[in-house]
């Protein structure tokens, strides 16, 4: 059972992950993450996945290129 | 008389350059923000920078329709998605940057199909993976799903705000979100098992 493909997380879990979910769809989320063992390990996932894509762009950008947008000022 | 009073339009000069100053130095708190999203946006960090020094040249110049209180990132970020949709016609672009084709929407639909323990599994892939092969998987999504993931995951803006930066309704944004995200997976589970 807790294997089945779980439509109700596809739909929710998005929106959950990304903080969009209204306080009442929140809770829905949460108590079907709570009663659902293939849920709750796709939201680790993906929850960690975010997180390794966010982490693919924390570079800061160049010095000189921040001089160059300075020089911008004005125009 | 409608005259004005001698002292109101320097006055009112004054003011309009302290704005513009404000304007200013509140976007360029931002530069690395923006540069970050610029960064995934594009293939190369030339291209990036390039892109960037283009919006900042283009939000100095039209400061005055910015409005004050209002999302300044989301703003600077709608000239720059718009600036790399202009490239992307000029310019005779690698394959990934061409508009979204039937295709793609076929292939990601195709993927989104994927479940259960299949999915599972695959997570497992994904997470045996390095940053280097995230940024390529990501440099090769069809653009239209690049700009959205981007935006969401790297940008950490909320759907409404991303909406209104590509000019889509929201629910789009969703949808091609969790496309997007699938394709990446996707392509990282295949390159985790080669």
């Amino acid at each position: 059972m807790s294997h089945d493909p779980c439509d109700k997380c596809e739909e929710l879990l998005q929106g959950y992950l990304d903080r969009e979910l209204s306080a009442g769809e929140q809770a829905e989320a949460e108590s079907h993450l709570d009663g659902c063992d293939y849920c709750r390990r796709r939201y680790r996932f993906e929850e960690s996945f975010r997180r390794y894509v966010r982490t693919t762009s924390m570079e800061r950008m160049p010095p000189e290129l921040m001089l160059k947008l300075s020089q911008l000022r004005g125009s | 008389m409608g005259e004005p009073e001698p002292d109101v339009a320097p006055l009112a000069i004054a003011s309009q350059a302290r704005d513009r100053v404000r304007f200013e130095e509140e976007a360029l708190a931002l530069a690395d923000q923006v540069y970050r999203v610029a960064r995934r946006l594009v293939s190369s960090r030339e291209e990036a920078e390039d892109l960037v020094q283009d919006t900042y040249a283009r939000a100095f110049r039209s400061w005055s329709s910015y409005t004050p209180g209002t999302n300044m990132r989301a703003w600077l970020l709608r000239i720059l998605t718009n600036l790399n949709l202009d490239r992307g016609r000029k310019v005779q672009r690698t394959p990934d940057l061409q508009p979204l084709e039937e295709s793609d929407y076929y292939l990601a639909n195709k993927f989104a199909e994927t479940q259960g323990e299949q999915a599972l599994e695959q997570d497992r892939a994904v997470e045996r993976l390095s940053q280097d092969s995230v940024v390529t998987a990501l440099s090769s999504l069809p653009h239209d799903f690049r700009d959205v993931v981007v935006l969401v995951d790297i940008g950490e803006f909320a759907y409404a705000d991303a909406a209104q930066i590509l000019d889509i309704p929201i629910g789009t944004v969703m949808s091609r979100l969790h496309r997007g995200r699938r394709l990446l997976k996707q392509r990282l589970a295949e390159e985790a098992v080669a």
